[in-house]
């Protein structure tokens, strides 16, 4: 990518050069004024997304990494909300998938019906968490640690962002990431397609991201990608992991 | 340094045949032990390869303590956790030494989730002739037994053994990204993403919880541990950085929870270079004291910086390793290689510190003279007993011959691991996977 685009991310440009008039515009005026920062913005955010939601679908993501993406796509959600193109852009989502809020809502209330597999085996993974902290903390015999949760309300143990209930900032981030959310829900075979009809390719070629994460040396986005391919594998796969950790469960249940 | 450079030679080099290289010979880590005579590697494939110094040959001074393989083991196999469904790699994250004490060597090794402590000890010679068993080691019929016999110890064909002593297990439930001996010789530190733990290197079966910052939602995590470390001298302080760009130092004598930091070093951010990845390029990839313990080095994206303990709003040095690369982040970012997790070494004496980049390229930089140098380690431009040459990378305008542009650097090609000899200036430096040690040159 040549080196202009890039100098466009610096934050904070636009507002110093901007007429000073412009909150008085309104933040319209303003998206209208820098159309390519905005651009650029967009597809920073478009591929931040796309790399938290295949980082979400990973049992065990780089925590760094994520953490990482995560605080950069909630920097931009953060100037995208000041400016007024974060409504946009939420906007222009929920025209797209109108039922996505639906489902994410209901996602996020963690309502105790078990619909679907998926959910049921990220609740086994924050069990399985929680059952190893507990037993770590056995064998240790250390004093008992803050960071033992009840566990309804362990919403997964696989890390989140942002919770719902906070400043209207975050409900705003919420709805940007439901679709994210409800991915990480239904490991099932329409995941892939959601993932991809999830990110507006008119901003950038998503084949790139994906081009260049295979060519990380990590491997864990190899193997990840190689698994989507066969879309059956995973729920095949929960399956029977799902009766494993049964049967595991059962035995130290009975021990 | 660049005079300095000039005359460093290739000693030795274990190059493993390029077409015949698999993910799992990266090599993951390296380090020299505290004399220097030995210096272990550990790869993805969980092998840990040790390299031992010969000994100076008078008849052939070219050959100067070259390092050849001392011993070879498996220590760590890839394993499945069936309760969370998870694969568990067998890379070896980190190597460290412990000091000798006997005739024996004793390091320590970890994966994502457990550390070991290995024994490598050497036997050439074995006892033969008990009297209460035959050679294959049957007791033999006490009837048939009338006379004193004393077992004998017989020469035999040098052999190193190297066995597991120890394995400490399931305290981590993130990945551990350091490990760390203490200056009491007896206790040890693993840390993850989340939580450090204090360990007797005696004892498996207990570990001390001493930094915790996992929040008790998960849904606010916003920051991670990078990397921990001992003070060298002080076994009650350490120190551990972040991914926000941030270095604490904790006193295990102020409380058993280390969850209050004695002192905080962060630099305020720039404004003129702030943008979206600012918080993503001052995350810190290691950090290092210095042999006294007054300093500690830390390593970013594009720098590195020595921090002098009794100052914390600032380093009282920082060097740019690739600054070229700043206008590249976004590509960076795209390519996941933003990410990537750089060390960074001292030399003998402090003066000098060493740490990679791209394009099988490493950084020196001399603390005195304020000179640095880019070294490139690559098969195809190092014969053994080569010189290297100082290598350019051109920003802009015209290349100059012998350089290179940003452009065309291969970011595929990364120096993370390099160590440097406790005394002497040796330096190991793994480019994927290839071990390339380096020397001055014989006067």
């Amino acid at each position: 990518m040549p080196s202009q685009e890039v100098t466009m991310f610096t934050r904070g440009i636009k507002r110093k050069s901007c007429d000073p008039e412009e909150d008085n515009d309104g933040p319209l005026a303003e998206v209208k004024t820098v159309p390519s920062y905005t651009l650029e913005r967009q597809s920073l955010l478009d591929m931040s997304l796309v790399k938290l939601q295949l980082c979400h679908m990973l049992v065990e993501p780089n925590l760094c990494r994520s953490v990482l993406i995560a605080n950069t796509v909630r920097q931009i959600q953060e100037e995208m909300t000041q400016d007024g193109s974060w409504h946009i852009f939420d906007q222009r989502r929920t025209d797209q998938f109108p039922l996505d809020r639906l489902v994410s809502t209901d996602i996020l209330c963690r309502s105790t019906k078990e619909q679907d597999e998926g959910r049921m085996n990220d609740e086994y993974i924050a069990y399985s968490e929680e059952l190893e902290v507990h037993q770590t903390q056995e064998i240790s015999e250390l004093p008992p640690v803050t960071s033992l949760k009840p566990l309804q309300n362990t919403p997964s143990n696989l890390w989140e962002t942002e919770s719902p209930q906070d400043n209207n900032n975050k409900v705003h981030f919420q709805k940007s990431l439901d679709h994210i959310f409800e991915t990480l829900e239904n490991r099932n075979a329409t995941c892939v397609e959601d993932l991809f009809s999830e990110v507006d390719t008119s901003y950038y070629d998503l084949d790139t991201v994906l081009t260049g994460m295979m060519g990380n040396s990590k491997l864990g986005h190899c193997d990840m990608l190689e698994s989507f391919s066969p879309p059956s594998t995973t729920s095949s796969n929960c399956k029977t992991e799902h009766n494993e950790i049964d049967h595991i469960v059962e035995i130290l249940v009975e021990s | 340094m660049e005079e300095d450079i000039d005359t460093r030679k290739i000693n030795s080099s274990f190059l493993r045949d390029h077409s015949y290289a698999t993910e799992a010979d990266i090599i993951s880590t390296v380090e020299f032990n505290s004399t220097g005579e030995l210096l272990a590697t550990g790869d993805k494939g969980g092998r840990v390869v040790i390299f031992q110094r010969e000994q100076e040959n008078k008849n052939q001074p070219h050959r100067r303590g070259e390092y050849n393989v001392y011993s070879t083991f498996q220590s760590h196999e890839p394993e499945f956790d069936y309760l969370k469904s998870l694969e568990i790699e067998e890379k070896i994250n980190k190597i460290r030494w412990l000091p000798q004490q006997n005739a024996a060597y004793f390091l320590l090794s970890t994966n994502d989730k457990t550390v070991k402590l290995w024994k490598v000890s050497e036997r050439d010679k074995r006892p033969e002739g008990y009297n209460l068993k035959d050679e294959d080691g049957r007791i033999r019929d006490p009837c048939t037994i009338t006379s004193l016999r004393v077992p004998v110890l017989r020469p035999m064909d040098l052999m190193v053994e190297a066995t597991p002593r120890r394995v400490f297990s399931n305290a981590h439930t993130y990945h551990i990204n350091s490990i760390s001996v203490n200056s009491d010789y007896e206790t040890y530190m693993s840390a993850d993403d989340l939580r450090i733990n204090l360990w007797n290197l005696e004892i498996t079966n207990r570990s001390f919880n001493i930094v915790d910052i996992k929040p008790t939602n998960m849904e606010e995590l916003t920051e991670v541990i990078t990397a921990a470390e001992f003070h060298p001298h002080n076994c009650n302080t350490f120190v551990y950085s972040s991914s926000k760009g941030t270095i604490r130092l904790c006193d295990m004598r102020s409380s058993a929870l280390c969850d209050r930091h004695s002192k905080l070093f962060e630099e305020p951010e720039d404004p003129s270079n702030r943008s979206f990845f600012s918080e993503i390029i001052s995350s810190i990839s290691d950090v290092k004291f210095n042999h006294s313990g007054r300093y500690i080095m830390t390593r970013d994206y594009l720098t590195v910086k020595v921090w002098d303990l009794n100052m914390e709003n600032r380093p009282i040095e920082t060097y740019q390793v690739h600054d070229y690369l700043r206008s590249k982040l976004c590509s960076l970012y795209e390519n996941d290689c933003i990410f990537d997790k750089f060390e960074c070494v001292w030399n003998g004496s402090d003066s000098v510190i060493m740490t990679g980049s791209y394009n099988n390229f490493f950084r020196m930089f001399d603390r005195n003279t304020k000179r640095d140098v880019t070294l490139e380690a690559s098969r195809e431009n190092s014969k053994p007993r080569a010189i290297l040459k100082p290598r350019k990378v051109c920003v802009g305008g015209k290349r100059r011959k012998d350089e290179i542009s940003v452009d065309s650097l291969d970011f595929s090609k990364k120096i993370l691991h390099t160590a440097w000899h406790p005394s002497e200036n040796i330096i190991a430096v793994a480019a994927t996977n290839n071990l390339y040690i380096f020397q001055d040159k014989v006067n």
